[in-house]
C-alpha cells in the first residue's frame, strides 16, 4: 500500500534501493531518538535517585560526618543521631537469613534440578517455591505475628532457658519478636531467590560432567558434592549475594517481627532494629531538618550496602561467564 | 586356610552384588536424600500455612459491602480505589519508558557498550530496596508538592515497576526470530516499521505478561507508600491528598485493639493476596509456556 506512491518516482530513486527518504526518513530518525531518550531516562532515574537521597541526607552528613556510622545514640528530642544499632541489626538479621536460606535453598534447587522426581512434579515444585516471592511482605509479616511467632516462642524460651550460658541465647524470657525471628522470616522470604537462581546454575552445568562422574562409579551425592557444586560454586555464591541484597532491604515483615528496639546485644533473642524498619516507622512523622536528614542518611547507607552486594554478584556472574568461554 | 579365605571372598562378592555400595557410602546417600527432601518439605510449609491461615481467617469476614465502604466504616473500598489509582499512575509513568528501554536493549544494540551499560543500570534498579525508592519519591514529590499524595505513591510504584517491565520486554523481544526482522527489512520496512509492526506486535503477549507481573509486584508494595501516599481512613480528597492502599491498611491496623478492625485486616489480606496471586500465577504460566515453545 505504501509502495504505491513510490511507484511513480521509481525512476528517480531506482539507484537508491536500500535508502529511505522523505517523511519515512524523519520518522525513523525521530523514532531512534525517542528510543534513546527513554533509555537515557532509565539511566537517569538511578543517578537522580542517588543525588536526591544524598541531598536529603545533606543536613545530617554535614552535622555528623562519618561519625554517624558508629554513633550509638538515636535521640530525636536532643537531635543526636547515630546509625550503628541499625546497621548492626540489618547485617545480623540478614546474616541469619542467609545461614538458613542457603542450605534449604540449595536442597530445593537440587531436588528440582536433579532427576529425583518426575519432570512434571519438579516443575510444579519449583513453581510453588517461587510463588513465595509473589506474596506481599506485609502479609508475610501478618502471618509471622499471628501464626509463626506463637509456634516459635516456646522453642525460643526453651533455647533461652537451656543455653543461657551461650551469649547468643542469653535473654531473660524472650518475647518472640526478636532478631532470630526476623532472621528466620527473612530466610523464608529470600528462599525463592536462592532456590531459583541456584536451580538455573545447576541446570546449566553440562550433562557430560555428571555422566563422567557417574561412569567413574560416583554415587548421585558424590557427584553432587565433588562435581556439580564445585563447578557451579561461583554461580551459587552470586545467588546467595543476590538473596542477601534482598534481605538487607526487606522492610515490612522485619518491622513487624524484630521488636524495634535500637540496641546492640549479643543475644539473638533480644529485640533489635534495622535500617528499613526505622525508616518505615519514623519517616512519615519525622521533623524536616536533622531528623529527616538522619533517616535519609540511613537510606543512603542502605542504598550503598545493597548496591555493593548486587554489583558484586553481577560482576561475579560476568567474570565467571567470561572465564567459561 | 585357603578354603576359608575363598569362602569369605565369595560372601563379600555376593554382598557387593546385592548392594554395590559400602555401608558408609550407602548411609551417606540415604542421609543426603533425607536431608534434601526434608529441607524441601520445610520450604513448602510457610507457603501452605500462609495461604491456609489467610484463607481461613479472612473468608469469614468477607462481606460484599466492604468493597464500597471506607476503612472508617469497616470496609476497604477506599484502600482498593487508592491501590488501583496509584498502580495506574505507576503504569502510566513506567510502561512507555519500560517498553522503549526494552526495545533499545533488544533491537538497538545487543553488543554495544551503551546497551550493556543500560542493562547494568536496569539490573541495579531491580535490586534497589523498595524503602529506598520511597525515600527518593519523598524527595522528588512530597518535598516539592509539600504533602503526601497519591501522585507521590504512584511515582514510587513506577520506579519499582520500571525494571520489571524493561527486562520482560527485552526478553520477549529477543524471542522473536531474526528472520522476521530481516524479512521486514527486505520488503523495505524502516527500523520503526520493523520494530513496531513486526517485532513489538508479535511480542505483545509477552510484554503484557511483563506488565501484569509489574502490576502484581507494585500492588503488594507497602514500604514505598508509607511515607509517600501515607494513609487515610476515609475516601481520599484527590490525587494530591493522602491516599489509602490495601498493603498500608494491613500494616497500620494489624495491631488495632478493635476486633472489627483486626478482622478487617485479615479480610483485606485475602482480597490483596487473591488479587496478586491470580495475576502473577497467570502471567508466570504464560511466560513459562512461551519459553517451552
Amino acid at each position: 500500500m505504501e509502495n504505491s506512491s513510490d511507484d511513480s518516482n521509481l525512476g528517480d530513486e531506482s539507484f537508491n534501493l536500500t535508502g529511505i527518504s522523505g517523511a519515512n526518513f524523519w520518522f525513523d530518525q525521530g523514532f531512534t531518538r525517542l528510543v534513546y531518550f527513554f533509555a537515557v531516562i532509565t539511566v537517569a532515574v538511578l543517578f537522580l535517585m542517588s543525588s536526591v537521597i544524598f541531598s536529603e541526607a545533606l543536613p545530617a552528613i554535614k552535622q555528623f560526618g562519618l561519625g554517624f556510622l558508629w554513633g550509638k545514640d538515636w535521640d530525636t528530642g536532643n537531635q543526636i543521631f547515630g546509625a550503628l544499632p541499625y546497621i548492626y541489626g540489618t547485617l545480623v538479621s540478614s546474616a541469619i537469613a542467609i545461614l538458613f536460606a542457603v542450605p534449604v535453598g540449595m536442597a530445593v534447587a537440587l531436588v528440582t534440578s536433579e532427576n529425583f522426581l518426575p519432570t512434571s512434579l519438579r516443575t510444579i515444585l519449583a513453581f510453588v517455591v517461587e510463588l513465595i516471592a509473589a506474596i506481599p511482605s506485609v502479609i508475610i509479616g501478618l502471618w509471622a505475628i499471628f501464626v509463626f511467632i506463637p509456634v516459635l516462642e516456646p522453642l525460643q524460651k526453651w533455647l533461652a532457658n537451656t543455653f543461657k550460658w551461650i551469649p547468643l541465647f542469653n535473654t531473660e524470657d524472650p518475647s518472640g519478636t526478636n532478631m532470630l525471628t526476623a532472621g528466620v522470616i527473612l530466610a523464608i522470604m529470600i528462599l525463592p531467590t536462592m532456590a531459583a537462581i541456584s536451580r538455573d546454575v545447576l541446570m546449566a552445568i553440562p550433562k557430560e560432567l555428571r555422566s563422567a562422574s557417574m561412569a567413574l562409579g560416583g554415587t548421585r551425592w558424590e557427584t553432587i558434592f565433588r562435581v556439580l557444586l564445585p563447578s557451579g560454586f561461583s554461580g551459587i555464591v552470586s545467588a546467595a549475594m543476590l538473596a542477601l541484597g534482598r534481605a538487607l532491604g526487606e522492610t515490612m515483615a522485619v518491622t513487624m517481627v524484630i521488636g524495634n528496639s535500637a540496641q546492640i546485644s549479643a543475644s539473638l533473642l533480644d529485640p533489635a532494629y534495622t535500617i528499613p524498619s526505622v525508616l518505615a516507622n519514623e519517616f512519615a512523622e519525622a521533623e524536616p531538618g536533622l531528623h529527616i536528614g538522619a533517616l535519609s542518611y540511613l537510606g543512603l547507607i542502605l542504598f550503598g550496602l545493597t548496591l555493593a552486594v548486587n554489583i558484586g554478584a553481577m560482576l561475579l556472574v560476568k567474570w565467571v561467564g567470561r572465564k567459561n568461554k | 586356610m585357603s578354603g576359608y579365605i575363598q569362602s569369605e571372598t565369595d560372601e563379600s562378592l555376593v554382598a557387593e552384588l546385592c548392594s554395590p555400595l559400602p555401608t558408609k557410602r550407602l548411609i551417606f546417600t540415604y542421609a543426603m536424600n533425607a536431608i534434601a527432601f526434608g529441607f524441601t518439605g520445610l520450604a513448602l510449609i510457610p507457603l501452605l500455612s500462609i495461604l491456609w491461615e489467610i484463607f481461613i481467617r479472612g473468608i469469614s469476614g468477607l462481606k460484599s459491602e466492604m468493597f464500597v465502604k471506607a476503612v472508617i466504616d469497616n470496609g476497604f473500598g477506599n484502600a482498593i480505589l487508592g491501590t488501583i489509582i496509584m498502580v495506574i499512575i505507576g503504569a502510566i509513568l513506567s510502561i512507555p519508558t519500560g517498553i522503549m528501554t526494552g526495545i533499545f536493549l533488544a533491537e538497538f544494540g545487543q553488543s554495544n557498550t551503551i546497551a550493556s551499560f543500560v542493562r547494568f543500570i536496569t539490573s541495579i534498579l531491580t535490586g534497589v530496596p523498595s524503602i529506598v525508592v520511597g525515600v527518593f519519591a519523598y524527595g522528588v514529590i512530597v518535598l516539592v508538592t509539600k504533602g503526601f499524595s497519591a501522585i507521590a505513591g504512584g511515582f514510587a510504584l513506577a520506579v519499582i515497576m520500571l525494571p520489571v517491565i524493561i527486562l520482560t520486554t527485552e526478553e520477549s523481544l529477543k524471542l522473536i526470530p531474526a528472520s522476521q526482522r530481516l524479512a521486514s527489512a527486505a520488503l523495505g520496512g524502516t527500523r520503526f516499521q520493523t520494530t513496531f509492526r513486526i517485532v513489538v506486535t508479535t511480542a505483545i503477549p509477552g510484554i503484557t505478561t511483563g506488565i501484569l507481573l509489574a502490576v502484581a509486584r507494585a500492588a503488594g508494595e507497602t514500604a514505598p507508600l508509607i511515607f509517600t501516599a501515607l494513609f487515610s481512613l476515609d475516601w481520599s480528597e484527590g490525587l494530591l491528598s493522602p491516599t489509602a492502599s490495601l498493603p498500608v491498611l494491613i500494616f497500620n491496623l494489624y495491631n488495632d485493639p478493635d476486633p472489627e478492625k483486626s478482622q478487617l485486616v485479615w479480610t483485606t489480606s485475602i482480597v490483596l493476596l487473591g488479587l496478586i496471586l491470580s495475576v502473577s500465577i497467570i502471567s508466570r504460566l504464560v511466560i513459562r509456556q512461551r519459553r517451552i515453545k
